[in-house]
């Protein structure tokens, strides 16, 4: 396997509920639509699904509920069995392998965190992180050190004992993410995490949460139906309705470069200047005469707002994070995502 | 179909429906009104048309017996359980078995009593534990009651095993489950008696017999139950279960079972309850203690002992009770860091040190040890007086009841029934069925009684539903105000709710003795226990549906102007209509069960005849009256819970 290579990758997933959805997917001709399917019964909770993640990627899946994005997100662990095409992770088609060999997979490289936290209540916070280890048969010794390691981590320190009923909302997912990380796994799946919380604890949470894969650079597939969080979190983010991925693309491509009116309601009413990166924007310097101090291509355009009202200059070099230049930004352009207008 | 035809072929539907059952109901009227004319193939069912169910039975099961070679099987296991019975004999009251160490001092039970009350819940069931127990031996009633406890403390984990093991078979596989369904829905209609006539069979009497018989009747709620907590385990939770890696015997083991304890654990709570319930009855098959005594006293008519025996009965009922329920609700609490071995482990270490406290007292103290008959209180002396005093002082009130119920209301409308021609009660029975679900309940109730009607057992089969009939019907005159009124009131509620739980948990048997109190041994006070035992459901979810109804629905009606009647009357009673079905249903089954067991003071009903069967141990005859019963009770839940659904759907409940 070479470093290119994707971690995950479908190819035409297909999900159907119904009566016999695999011949009743056999007999599709073409592409038929959302409300076609139900009319024949079924109802598609995935349709024509194929993209791959790379390692180390975050991918945020997003969509209205019902648009099928639990139900994909299963389908990549297997905890559903598709209806049609394949899923490979690290090159192993899930679909083809026996019980046991799906129990080793994800005993040594899946992790996942679900919306209600899908805690034992019956386990103490030590317990409960330590049962993916109890499950592969590690010893009490080293379950409990590893399970204090990744409490810690968390920063749930000192509740080892606590019962998940004897925790806030927060408190229990933060046991939820310790316990889908204690087996260290490659690939890291988020159901919904922070949607059961409330406003103030899912900042924070988010927060944790980058701080957490920054340190850990996990393969990430991040579910949730909150444009902004997917924004503020995505490497790529997917767009889905209906079953179909209306668009994968970076969040600036998706701000920019909606693909569909579908897409386009949504970035509607986000402010585009806080999600698009000079980077982005950035043009070949073809013979641009450029001066004066560089940005970075990390920037948002929207922390560049003062600079870009009252710097007269009409191209303004970009920088990567080494310093070396990549590009030009017109200023014209940056404006137009700033004030939202079009020339 | 659109949703507006939809709605119009339902209106239309149920124009025909209520019409096709006015046309039978008006058949059945004109059938009832013709009695004299009618050939009398309609007026009792032909003997030609009478099947030999019983014969047929009593071939399969001298089949099975006999040349299936069943019956070794089921002594085996009986002698099994007469071994693990005779353990817990001889720990509990010493008889002369292996191990022989027994009986165990009173005093270090009743401690132990008191321990696991207060660990549960704290000292007020701690209370009621170990005091069951100090009264229990105070008033000399040690060795019956540890004859009682000790076919629970075999039968009951069995019962929970079966129980446990069948659910999750059921839940495993959903062809095992429809198997199991009509089987367990018949089986929790059948009287008791119909269980212990096979076991007699198959096994004998006494008290490994009760134990076995205890097993059997005891182990359907289990089964639901723990079907219930397996399917309630929330999707999430097995999803990280798989997605921990589980496999498929961890995930049952680690994830499910455990997270379906408190459903488990009301399964529990059932079945020692339903064990109680079974074992006092048992006495009727040769099972010695509480249950025998009770019976032996009730027949002499010696009130005072009985209502010793009874008061003990009740605190056993309601300990048992209280203490699985707090078991099933408790949740785990964490200590703190640091907490020492000794405060983790108060409880064990306090129920240790009482016990072998009392347990090297009761060497020196022979009545720490055991009471004797002779040292033993009794309070039979003033209860008997007392009873006297007020059975003179209300017989005037008795007596002129007895008459007023026997001449006017019980004889005729017996009579009445016995009167009608078979075919025009089962044009009634059809033409409510068709009004209330279409043809299918139609043929629901037809082939339910038709099956009565073709046993052969018609008219005594009418006298039990006429039992049914005038009890549930007293019990709705006086329990439906009650619970109105008990109603009005949140306090008041909750103290009617509490009142009602606890009587539940009286086995049956119990409500005999006030009623063989004041009326003596007749037909009113068969009635009389009948309506106590239907009373109860119907007052309990009668107040439950009231109090359920939405606070806003009924601050709308306030602020519409309705007087507190008119809110009554428009809004909270349609709203709870469908939980005091639920009352009712329950009622029908309660008063089944009761009719069957006061046939013992007297009836002329199935009750009576099934009392015969289980003296002569006749399987078939047996077996066919308590389906004749069952029959009645699931046509009664078939139709009453079909009208309850469809009206919850018309609220828009649920």
């Amino acid at each position: 396997m070479t470093a290119a290579s994707p971690v995950i990758s479908c190819k035409n997933v297909w999900k159907l509920f119904g009566a016999h959805p695999e011949e009743y997917l056999k007999s599709l001709t073409g592409n038929p639509g959302f409300d076609e399917i139900r009319q024949a019964g079924y109802i598609a909770a995935v349709r024509d699904v194929s993209l791959d993640i790379a390692k180390g990627e975050m991918l945020v899946i997003m969509g209205l509920s019902g648009s099928g994005k639990s139900t994909f997100v299963r389908c990549l662990s297997r905890l559903i069995d598709i209806t049609g095409g394949e899923v490979r992770v690290e090159g192993q088609n899930i679909g083809e392998m026996s019980e046991k060999e799906l129990i080793d997979l994800r005993r040594n490289k899946m992790g996942m965190v679900f919306q209600s936290f899908g805690l034992l209540p019956h386990r103490t916070v030590l317990d409960n992180v330590a049962f993916p280890l109890e499950m592969r048969g590690q010893d009490r010794h080293a379950r409990r050190a590893r399970a204090l390691e990744v409490i810690e981590l968390v920063g749930l320190s000192g509740r080892e004992d606590y019962f998940p009923r004897e925790l806030s909302g927060g408190q229990q997912q933060r046991v939820g993410i310790a316990r889908s990380l204690a087996i260290e796994p490659d690939i890291w799946f988020l159901d919904e995490p922070f949607s059961a919380l409330d406003p103030l604890i899912r900042r924070e949470m988010q927060d944790e949460f980058l701080r957490l894969q920054e340190m850990l650079g996990k393969t990430i597939v991040f579910i949730t139906h909150d444009f902004d969080e997917a924004l503020r979190l995505a490497d790529r983010i997917a767009i889905m309705k209906d079953g179909v991925v209306e668009q994968c693309a970076t969040p600036d491509q998706i701000v920019l470069n909606p693909a569909t009116e579908y897409v386009a309601k949504f970035t509607e009413e986000i402010e585009k200047s806080r999600v698009v990166h000079a980077g982005v924007l950035a043009r070949d310097v073809n013979g641009h005469s450029m001066t004066g101090a560089p940005v970075g291509e990390k920037q948002t355009i929207s922390e560049l707002a003062r600079l870009l009202v009252n710097d007269s200059r009409d191209f303004f070099p970009v920088a990567d994070g080494s310093g070396s230049l990549i590009g030009a930004l017109n200023r014209q352009e940056a404006l137009d995502v700033l004030l939202g207008g079009t020339s | 179909m659109t949703d507006q035809t939809m709605i119009l072929s339902s209106k239309s539907q149920s124009w025909t429906r209520a019409k096709t059952g006015w046309t039978l109901f008006v058949a059945a009227c004109v059938l009832a009104l013709g009695n004299s004319l009618l050939p009398a193939g309609l007026v009792r069912p032909p003997e030609w048309l009478i099947l030999p169910f019983a014969d047929w039975i009593n071939a399969i099961f001298v089949f099975v017996r006999d040349d299936l070679g069943l019956l070794y099987l089921t002594r085996a296991f009986a002698d099994a359980v007469e071994w693990l019975l005779d353990v817990t004999a001889n720990l509990l009251y010493g008889k002369n078995r292996w191990p022989r160490v027994g009986p165990i001092p009173w005093t270090v039970i009743a401690s132990i009593g008191f321990v696991i009350g207060y660990a549960l819940q704290g000292w007020r069931l701690s209370l009621l534990t170990g005091g069951t127990f100090v009264w229990i031996a105070v008033m000399g009633q040690w060795k019956w009651a540890m004859e009682t406890l000790s076919v629970i403390v075999v039968a009951a984990p069995f019962s929970i095993l079966f129980g446990l093991v069948m659910g999750i078979l059921a839940w495993r596989s959903k062809a095992f489950e429809r198997i199991l369904n009509p089987i367990l829905n018949i089986a929790q209609s059948l009287p008791h008696f119909a269980y212990m006539i096979p076991v007699v069979v198959f096994i004998g009497v006494g008290p490994k017999a009760g134990a076995i018989v205890t097993i059997i009747f005891s182990v359907p709620p289990m089964i639901r139950m723990s079907l219930l907590g397996l399917r309630k385990v929330p999707h999430e939770v097995i999803e990280s279960g798989h997605m921990c890696g589980s496999t498929r015997w961890q995930l049952l083991r680690h994830v499910r079972i455990p997270t379906a304890r408190t459903e488990i654990l009301v399964g529990v709570n059932q079945v020692i309850m339903q064990c109680l319930a079974m074992v006092v009855l048992a006495s009727f098959i040769g099972m010695p203690g509480l249950g025998q005594k009770l019976l032996q006293l009730l027949q002499a008519l010696k009130i005072g002992r009985s209502v010793e025996i009874g008061i003990t009965i009740v605190l056993l009922a309601v300990m048992l009770d209280r203490c699985t329920k707090a078991w099933a609700t408790k949740q785990p609490e964490h200590f703190e860091k640091g907490t020492s071995f000794a405060v983790r482990n108060k409880f064990l270490l306090l129920g240790l040190g009482l016990s072998l406290a009392c347990l090297v007292l009761a060497q020196f103290i022979p009545l720490m040890d055991q009471i004797g008959r002779r040292d033993a209180f009794t309070i039979s002396k003033p209860i008997d007086a007392v009873a006297d005093w007020f059975i003179v002082l209300i017989d005037p009130v008795t007596q002129w009841l007895r008459w007023f119920l026997i001449t006017w209301v019980l004889i005729p409308i017996r009579d009445a029934f016995l009167w009608m021609p078979y075919a025009a009660v089962l044009a009634l029975l059809a033409a409510a069925g068709w009004a209330i679900g279409g043809l299918r309940s139609a043929l629901v109730c037809l082939a339910f009684f038709g099956l009565i009607a073709i046993s052969g057992w018609w008219d005594r089969a009418m006298i039990t539903v006429y039992t049914v009939v005038v009890a549930v019907s007293i019990a709705a005159v006086i329990g439906f105000p009650l619970a109105i009124w008990g109603s009005f009131n949140e306090k008041r509620a909750a103290i009617a709710l509490l009142v009602c739980d606890t009587l539940q948990t009286f086995p049956s048997f119990i409500y005999l003795i006030p009623v063989v109190m004041l009326f003596g041994v007749n037909d009113v006070a068969v009635v009389g226990a009948v309506v106590l035992f239907a009373a109860v459901p119907l007052v309990r979810y009668t107040i439950e549906g009231l109090r359920q109804v939405p606070e806003t629905l009924i601050e709308a009606a306030d602020m519409s102007g309705a007087t507190r009647m008119q809110t009554l009357w428009k809004v909270r009673l349609p709203m709870a209509l469908p939980t005091i079905m639920v009352g009712v249903n329950q009622s029908v089954m309660f008063s089944l069960f009761m009719v069957i067991i006061a046939a013992f003071i007297g009836t002329q009903d199935l009750g009576q005849e099934m009392q015969r069967a289980l003296s002569s141990t006749d399987v078939g005859k047996g077996l066919v009256l308590g389906l004749a019963v069952a029959f009645m009770g699931l046509m009664v839940d078939h139709l009453v819970t079909t009208w309850a659904r469809s009206k919850k759907d018309a609220l828009g409940l649920e």
